[in-house]
């Protein structure tokens, strides 16, 4: 297949590069020439220049089938969710340090139904806890985990054009789309939004309005979605790395893309049922969830169904869902960090099987989010135990990435910082998971502000410090220019210092005994003394909402004024830093990969230079070894 | 095709298309297993409901039904076969004998369908008619799925290139096969479980009681 590169992405990329690809243009052409006299002409020859040559501008942008423009629509989806769902966290913390006071800016401008002369209502409030968490979730922190690290990681880093199934791939962004439009539809419908919470447990979410069945469906969408990401990204890293990669010659990132595929494909068809049962209850008024007896106006439901199994299926996919936004960012940070520190990941291979431990206990956990569901207390301590059991991957986890750094020649790069910011905040998340995880102390703390402390260390800081530092460490290669790096500094210590003071008091709040879900803390006398917390926590989470302005600034300006990149520009040794930046057209390399070792031959004593790219053939090897030996042997060594 | 292409053998030697379809069918038996998970903790909550209400459903439709797909199966695998030896005729016909099936499958579930809801008897009656809603409609939403494919690979062999791609088809088999087989789980759990006269005769059945 020729790859030529499109007209647009290489203006001005330097004439020995134009140069270059006329070359590889040439020699093609040639090969092409000598192909078709040796085969004879061939019917589906001129297809793929066509293909590569003039695509409109609708198949090239919009209903791309190449992997990188998908990776590039899932990350503006995804920003642009980013700033709905925090803007509705702000709205929630707005009334809760300030209840009774109409809103500011925004207040007059929403409608009646879910404000009173600018004073958000409680039903508001619960639409808003629901579909900020829904957003944040399904719309913003998986397709960015998964769809976004992905499509850009995969292909590039196992050297490959392009997913397995590109058509597979479109589709599954574009359903993101009507999904969100579906979990969205409910503010403009009658009872409003969702308000069930984003777990959307019955009889609640089946007793109310229209907008419930209507997440249920959008939500459905974007189960969907994943599956099918999850599916391509299996076979692809199956069965379309390069040549002379073997399963652990992968970066870490790939590994961990591939386990949260797997967890993926076992985990949501298990919420797709459950939630094609709760659709059921909802549209159809099937009792499955309805217990005998229950009394309410809307409709007549039998009875007979148990609640508690529809936490039972949900938690299956949900908790191991924690792991798909966490695992995915577990990769993309191993790899910041080799590359900054200059050294090789410490126990790649802990590493690779800590990740698989997790994502297979991630199954066995799920009871942990259900002690006071009712449930029986005897599967509680056994929920209890295995959830403990985590800790110990997580560990091995925690204490290798500290490996890596000790002793490396740091360097704190924007990414590297991002990463150590995931880093610290995970640690944090993982102690506070630990009081949760013991069912005497959860049975204190569930349903308060301490949980809602540890979910936004654990995604907040954990998944979202993680996606920073994988945009802006392959910033260049996506797009072939640098991001600022000042400004990519003070997002990072505005984001940290604004990130601690917003979610670190909440620990405090929850202790003290604060509810989750409450739109008005004034109301209870014995929340009086933490009112001033709960201000102090809003100022900070208003200015951590506006510090994330400056990477949108930051992306936009380095779009068009950044530093150009240059091949591998970070002087990492994975394989998509040897494409060029951005990668050529629908295809990624201009020259044959071949992968001679492991992906993390960081100050190797083979080599002058400090890095030792995956691609790269020492010279020092005899010229009369068979090249399937040196093959094996360079696999050999890696895996020691 | 030119030197830089970077396509090559599947690595582990299974083409994308049949890798793809098996991880597919994995995540398949996960979400059919939710079905089940429902079924059995339904059944558990609500003693008697199960035995009283199945003996009401059409068991020899249903076991028409059977045999027409595993007729289908069949066929859609000489259907495979025959595209392998590159006979067209017979794999349009055995192609064209699988869409049968499925259109007549989907015909009798109507008819079922039909006779339940003629009575009033509908997804909201109880939990059994919620679960026996559920599971069947959405195997027959699999059966509609399964047949998209077919009609177009049946529509593309009577044009002038014809329909050669028999790894395609093998993988659409695959799809198909997975179909049938999880009527073969429906089958006996609705039709014949809670029916013990049908399968041990009437005495047992008393017996039993």
């Amino acid at each position: 297949m020729v790859r030529v590169p499109a007209h647009g992405s290489q203006a001005g990329k330097g004439e020995h590069r134009e140069k270059f690809y006329k070359l590889i243009l040439l020699r093609n052409m040639a090969t092409e020439v000598l192909t078709q006299a040796h085969h004879g002409a061939h019917d589906d020859h001129g297809h793929d220049h066509d293909h590569a040559h003039h695509e409109s501008f609708i198949r090239k942008y919009i209903f791309s089938t190449d992997h990188k423009t998908i990776a590039k629509q899932f990350l503006l989806s995804a920003l642009i969710f980013l700033f709905v769902g925090g803007g509705m966290a702000l709205i929630l913390r707005w009334q809760l340090a300030y209840p009774g006071q109409p809103l500011p800016l925004i207040g007059h401008l929403l409608s009646d139904s879910f404000v009173t002369d600018g004073v958000v209502q409680p039903g508001f409030f619960m639409q808003m806890t629901t579909m900020h968490a829904s957003v944040m979730i399904f719309f913003v922190i998986i397709p960015l985990a998964v769809g976004f690290f992905g499509n850009l990681c995969i292909p590039l880093q196992i050297g490959t054009d392009d997913m397995a199934f590109p058509m597979v791939n479109m589709f599954s962004f574009w359903l993101v789309p009507p999904a969100a439009m579906c979990v969205m539809s409910g503010f403009f419908m009658d009872g409003g939004a969702a308000a069930a919470g984003w777990t959307h447990y019955p009889p609640l979410s089946v007793t109310s309005g229209a907008g419930h069945t209507m997440w249920t469906v959008g939500v459905f969408f974007a189960g969907f979605s994943s599956i099918l990401g999850g599916l391509n990204y299996i076979v692809t890293v199956l069965n379309k790395r390069a040549p002379g990669m073997g399963m652990f010659d992968m970066p870490l990132t790939v590994w961990a893309l591939f386990i949260t595929a797997v967890l993926i494909s076992l985990g949501t068809p298990v919420l797709a049922s459950d939630l094609a049962v709760l659709f059921f209850d909802q549209f159809f008024h099937s009792s499955f969830f309805i217990p005998e007896g229950m009394l309410y106006a809307d409709n007549v439901h039998t009875g007979g169904g148990q609640p508690i199994l529809f936490q039972h299926l949900f938690w299956f996919y949900s908790h191991p869902a924690v792991y798909i936004m966490l695992l995915p960012l577990m990769g993309v940070v191993s790899d910041v960090m080799s590359t900054f520190s200059r050294r090789p990941i410490y126990g790649y291979k802990a590493m690779v099987f800590a990740m698989g431990a997790i994502g297979g206990l991630g199954f066995i956990v799920w009871g942990h989010h259900m002690f006071q569901s009712g449930m029986n207390p005897l599967l509680g301590t056994t929920f209890m135990l295995s959830t403990i059991v985590i800790a110990v991957p997580s560990a091995i986890k925690t204490f290798n990435w500290l490996g890596t750094l000790w002793r490396g020649s740091i360097r704190f790069s924007v990414p590297m910082l991002q990463a150590l910011g995931f880093l610290t905040t995970f640690v944090v998340g993982g102690l506070s998971g630990i009081f949760m995880a013991a069912a005497p102390a959860d049975v204190f703390i569930h349903d308060t502000y301490f949980i809602v402390a540890h979910i936004h260390y654990v995604l907040f800081g954990g998944s979202l410090f993680g996606i920073f530092a994988g945009i802006y460490y392959w910033f260049p290669k996506l797009f072939g220019r640098h991001m600022n790096e000042a400004w990519g500094q003070i997002h990072f210590f505005a984001s940290f210092i604004l990130f601690n003071l917003t979610f670190f008091p909440m620990h405090l709040l929850g202790i003290g005994g604060h509810m989750r879900r409450i739109s008005d803390p004034t109301v209870y006398e014995f929340l009086a003394p933490f009112q001033d917390m709960n201000e102090f926590i809003t100022l900070a989470a208003i200015g951590l909402g506006f510090a994330q302005l400056i990477l949108v600034f930051n992306i936009i300006f380095s779009l068009k004024f950044g530093k150009k990149a240059t091949r591998n520009p970070w002087r990492a040794n994975s394989l998509e830093w040897a494409c060029p930046s951005p990668p050529v057209g629908h295809g990624n390399f201009d020259r044959q990969i071949h992968v001679y070792r492991g992906p993390y031959e960081f100050s190797s004593p083979l080599t002058k230079k400090d890095y030792l790219p995956q691609w790269k053939k020492l010279e020092e090897k005899p010229a009369e070894t068979p090249v399937t030996a040196q093959k094996t042997e360079a696999g050999e060594s890696t895996k020691a | 095709m030119g030197s830089l292409s970077l396509a090559h053998e599947p690595v582990t030697g299974i083409s994308h298309g049949k890798l793809g379809m098996w991880i597919f069918l994995a995540t398949e038996i996960m979400f059919f297993s939710g079905f089940f998970a429902t079924f059995i903790v339904m059944d558990a909550a609500n003693p008697g409901l199960f035995e009283a209400t199945a003996t009401a459903l059409n068991w020899k439709l249903a076991l028409t039904n059977t045999i027409i797909l595993i007729c289908s199966s069949l066929t859609m695998a000489l259907a495979i076969l025959n595209l392998e030896r590159k006979d067209t005729g017979k794999f349009r016909m055995f192609l064209g004998l699988t869409l049968l099936g499925a259109c007549g499958f989907l015909i009798i579930k109507t008819i079922e369908y039909s006779g339940k809801f003629s009575h009033g008897i509908g997804p909201d009656t109880n939990v059994f008619y919620g679960i026996y809603f559920l599971m069947t409609g959405f195997h027959g939403v699999h059966v509609v799925a399964g047949m998209i494919p077919m009609i177009w690979m049946l529509g593309k062999s009577f044009s002038k290139k014809g329909y050669t791609n028999a790894g395609r088809v093998e993988v659409l088999g695959l799809y198909w096969h997975f179909v049938d087989l999880v009527w073969i789980f429906l089958f006996p759990v609705f039709y014949l479980l809670y029916n013990p006269s049908l399968v041990w005769g009437a005495a047992a059945a008393a017996g039993g009681h």
